[in-house]
């Protein structure tokens, strides 16, 4: 079987999330990145977890410039066995769909994953877009999925309960917490990273419909005032005259 | 490869005194690549996923086991033997990582990892090697060291414990006592030490199903409580003879060079501790509101954060450039013919000063920064709620095992002595250069360039401990003096010298850090640190220097050597309190160590 992982990467869950003073960079100086944890812990180890149960490959896919190469490697570390890496710096989800896509079109993949969103632009949209660009059944925000032969069976969480669905492959799925399990690199892994083909092509020609033009962090919150339960006077003048609710 | 190794000019062990080196003969932790980052997170998850776990005695089997499966347990063993050997400087991240686990565990690894399996990779014989490696590199095996006695733990060569020749010629039949003995709970090989027909010092390895071994009860400790520590019985033990450890009556030779490697890695582990309780002080401080404020924006406690990150950075940069020479000595002994046991061990024993020096700076800073992370908490610090208490204990061994500090502060400077006696680098030139130094006129020269005065002011330390070391070696060559009976004065000496070594590792990193674009800190907080850490050195070292001198000499020379004192401890004091305020800053914007 051929899985397709599509990995992205993310400034670490602690960074210090800054723009430029007119808004309209990110502010990378002193940002360590990862590979977004949906994707790693959740859609990479699932993938893993399925080739080693059903044999096949493992590939990588990234859209992004040389800089991303150290986060693909830790995912050739953890275990897949190829990567491929689109040279683009991307802008939209839309232009990364399309060159996943460009890509994936004649490789046969099985099954083609992505986390359920990337923890920096929430967009939560790559996945759908590819399951749309070649035409193949998508199911978002999974955590379980089986094989048996080209029947997968996929749960995801719902409003109140688990819906669980039957599907054919070749599919895409985007990745929740519960389809697995972080998995930590071993120390042969890292060695072998470095040893496993990790390929870049140029990006196919494709003009981004859109642009971001403008980034601001969101207003500070502001700090929590307590009120003796005892003096509603003061509770009351608060209310009126800072919070001006009543 | 041979020859760009020669021709780099390599400081020798002990050599800083009298040598001074450039930033880029130096390795800083921002020149990890790639894959030694990777290792580094790697170790890093590991040592989050153990977490709390680490603290009790039940699950060490099982987090050697998980260690063993991430191949952590094999990274000093050839894949011959089924290890995955990595570089030194490697094996220095993964130290330093480990040494955030918490409550034990620490202990428990680097008893496995160093003195339980080191013993047997570096005087094994092959067919010993083979067989108990690949078992000890995935952690199958787990092993225990037995060297320190009830009535013999510094004066390890005074055991009693013996071991004869049985009739037939098979085994030796061991007796005798061990004590504190790390992961004896559950070890299934012990290195052990007796003498043979008590009298020649001799390594075993004896297995734990051995008849006649059996264990004392668990050690109620002060700390460390996750590391199993008992005593060891052996009464008529047969260990075959197949199983003596290197050669009868070299014993001593397997245990002093085992403990070079680990006393590095005890300071390396030490410095990854501090920088876990650096994390939780800063974290504390910054959510911890008093007086409406948060108590990390008080002089107070900024000057704590500061000084623990100080310390612990001077630590750090020590540390990997130790690290590093280690390194390049093994690839240049490697490339020489030499084994890859020959390789470690001699670079190991070339910087067995270096080892030392270490170890007491990395426990001692380590306690530094953990009692100032107690003080921090407040209340909640004496509380066993919060991770402080735990941390407290924990640390404390640190400056008794592995050598108390007050051994390796005497083997510093003993070291010291022995290296410039056998001429591995002139020690004579140089103190009789400041000899004559004392006799003539100061000459104020201007300082012109980058850190001029942080160089000459460590320039000035290595003068001091020639000036120091070199009047009590004349005194002792004149019979005044016996350096043997004056513990007092080569404390002094010792502490002088890690100052030196940890500020010029300071200065170095700090002037080959002008160079990197991507580094985690405006250059100016790094001036911060060093200027701070030699305003602090100079204090210190004056204060021992005056102690030593005034200790063996009196009259017209020590007159003489307190004014060359004076000459040589002039650096001028930087503002600490506006250096420590930016240096807090820079901590509590990233609420985490950040160098």
């Amino acid at each position: 079987m051929k899985f397709l992982v599509c990995v992205s990467k993310t400034p670490e869950t602690t960074a210090k999330i800054a723009f430029s003073g007119d808004g309209s960079q990110f502010e990378t100086s002193g940002v360590n990145y990862i590979m977004n944890p949906y994707d790693e812990w959740y859609a990479l180890v699932r993938a893993l977890e399925l080739k080693e149960l059903h044999g096949g490959s493992v590939t990588i896919i990234n859209v992004g410039p040389a800089s991303n190469d150290a986060v693909i490697r830790k995912g050739l570390a953890i275990g897949a066995d190829n990567a491929l890496r689109v040279n683009a710096e991307p802008n939209s989800s839309l232009y990364i769909a399309k060159q996943i896509a460009e890509h994936a079109k004649t490789e046969n993949y099985d099954v083609i994953f992505c986390g359920k969103e990337s923890i920096d632009y929430n967009g939560s949209e790559v996945g759908a877009m590819v399951a749309e660009l070649l035409d193949l059944p998508f199911i978002s925000f999974a955590n379980h999925l089986d094989l048996e032969g080209n029947l997968a069976t996929v749960s995801r969480d719902i409003e109140g309960g688990i819906e669980v669905a039957e599907v054919e492959t070749p599919i895409v799925v985007s990745a929740a917490k519960g389809m697995a399990e972080q998995r930590i690199p071993n120390m042969r892994g890292i060695m072998m990273a470095k040893r496993k083909p990790l390929s870049v092509v140029e990006p196919f020609d494709f003009a981004d419909l859109s642009v971001p033009v403008h980034f601001q962090l969101p207003p500070e919150k502001g700090g929590c005032v307590y009120v003796d339960g005892e003096n509603m006077d003061e509770l009351v003048r608060l209310l009126h005259q800072e919070a001006k609710v009543i | 490869m041979l020859n760009e190794l020669m021709k780099k000019n390599t400081l020798k062990g002990g050599a800083f005194i009298v040598e001074d080196s450039n930033p880029e003969d130096i390795f800083i932790p921002e020149d990890l690549n790639e894959e030694q980052e990777m290792v580094r997170q790697m170790t890093k998850d590991f040592a989050q996923q153990v977490g709390a776990r680490g603290g009790k005695i039940a699950n060490q089997v099982q987090i050697l086991d998980e260690a063993g499966e991430l191949g952590l347990l094999g990274s000093h063993i050839p894949e011959e033997f089924g290890g995955m050997p990595l570089d030194t400087n490697t094996n220095t991240v993964v130290s330093e990582e480990i040494g955030r686990i918490p409550g034990g565990f620490t202990t428990t690894y680097a008893a496995h990892i160093g003195i339980g399996t080191l013993p047997i990779l570096y005087f094994g014989t092959e067919e010993q090697k083979r067989k108990y490696l690949p078992k000890l590199a995935t952690g199958e095996l787990k092993a225990a060291y037995c060297l320190t006695e009830p009535s013999s733990g510094s004066d390890s060569l005074a055991a009693k414990t013996r071991a004869d020749l049985s009739d037939d010629g098979r085994n030796y039949i061991l007796n005798g006592q061990k004590m504190w003995i790390s992961n004896a709970g559950f070890a299934d090989i012990f290195v052990v030490f007796a003498k043979i027909e008590g009298a020649h010092f001799t390594g075993f390895i004896v297995e734990r199903d051995s008849e006649g071994l059996s264990l004392g009860a668990e050690e109620e400790k002060l700390g460390i409580k996750g590391s199993s520590t008992r005593q060891v019985f052996f009464e008529n033990v047969k260990v075959p003879v197949e199983n003596l450890l290197g050669q009868k009556g070299k014993g001593h030779l397997i245990a002093f060079n085992i403990l070079n490697v680990g006393r590095y890695k005890l300071g390396v582990m030490s410095m990854g501790g501090s920088k876990r309780c650096i994390d939780i002080s800063v974290k504390y401080a910054n959510d911890r509101v008093q007086f409406k404020t948060p108590i990390s924006s008080f002089g107070a406690i900024q000057y704590k954060l500061a000084e623990q990150a100080i310390q612990t950075f001077a630590l750090e940069s020590a540390s990997y450039r130790i690290s590093n020479l280690m390194q390049e000595k093994k690839e240049a002994l490697l490339a020489e013919g030499n084994t890859f046991t020959e390789a470690i061990l001699k670079a190991a024993e070339e910087y067995a000063i270096e080892c030392a020096m270490i170890k007491v700076s990395g426990s001692e800073i380590a306690d530094y920064v953990i009692d100032e992370m107690v003080q921090i908490h407040g209340g909640y610090g004496f509380s066993e709620e919060y991770p402080a208490a735990g941390a407290y204990r924990d640390s404390r061994i640190g400056r008794i095992y592995e050598g108390t500090n007050e051994i390796n502060r005497i083997l510093t400077v003993s070291m010291l002595m022995k290296r410039a006696m056998k001429g591995a680098f002139d020690f004579a030139g140089p103190a009789w250069a400041i000899q004559k130094e004392l006799a003539s006129k100061s000459n104020e020269e201007e300082l012109k360039g980058v850190y001029a005065s942080e160089k000459k002011a460590v320039g000035d330390f290595k003068k001091i401990i020639l000036m120091v070391a070199g009047a009590a070696s004349k005194m002792q060559m004149e019979g005044k003096l016996n350096l043997k009976e004056e513990q007092e004065i080569l404390m002094n000496v010792a502490d002088i010298m890690i100052d030196t070594f940890n500020a010029e590792s300071v200065l170095l990193r700090v002037e080959k850090l002008v160079e990197k674009d991507n580094k985690p800190q405006s250059q100016e907080i790094y001036e911060a640190i060093l200027k701070t850490f030699i305003t602090d050195a100079t204090a210190r070292i004056q204060k021992n220097a005056t102690d030593a001198l005034v200790s063996f000499s009196e009259g017209d020379l020590l007159k003489m050597l307190l004014v060359g004192l004076k000459r040589f401890t002039k650096y001028q004091p930087t503002n600490v309190k506006v250096a420590r305020r930016k240096i807090a800053k820079a901590l509590i914007e990233a609420n985490e160590y950040c160098f």
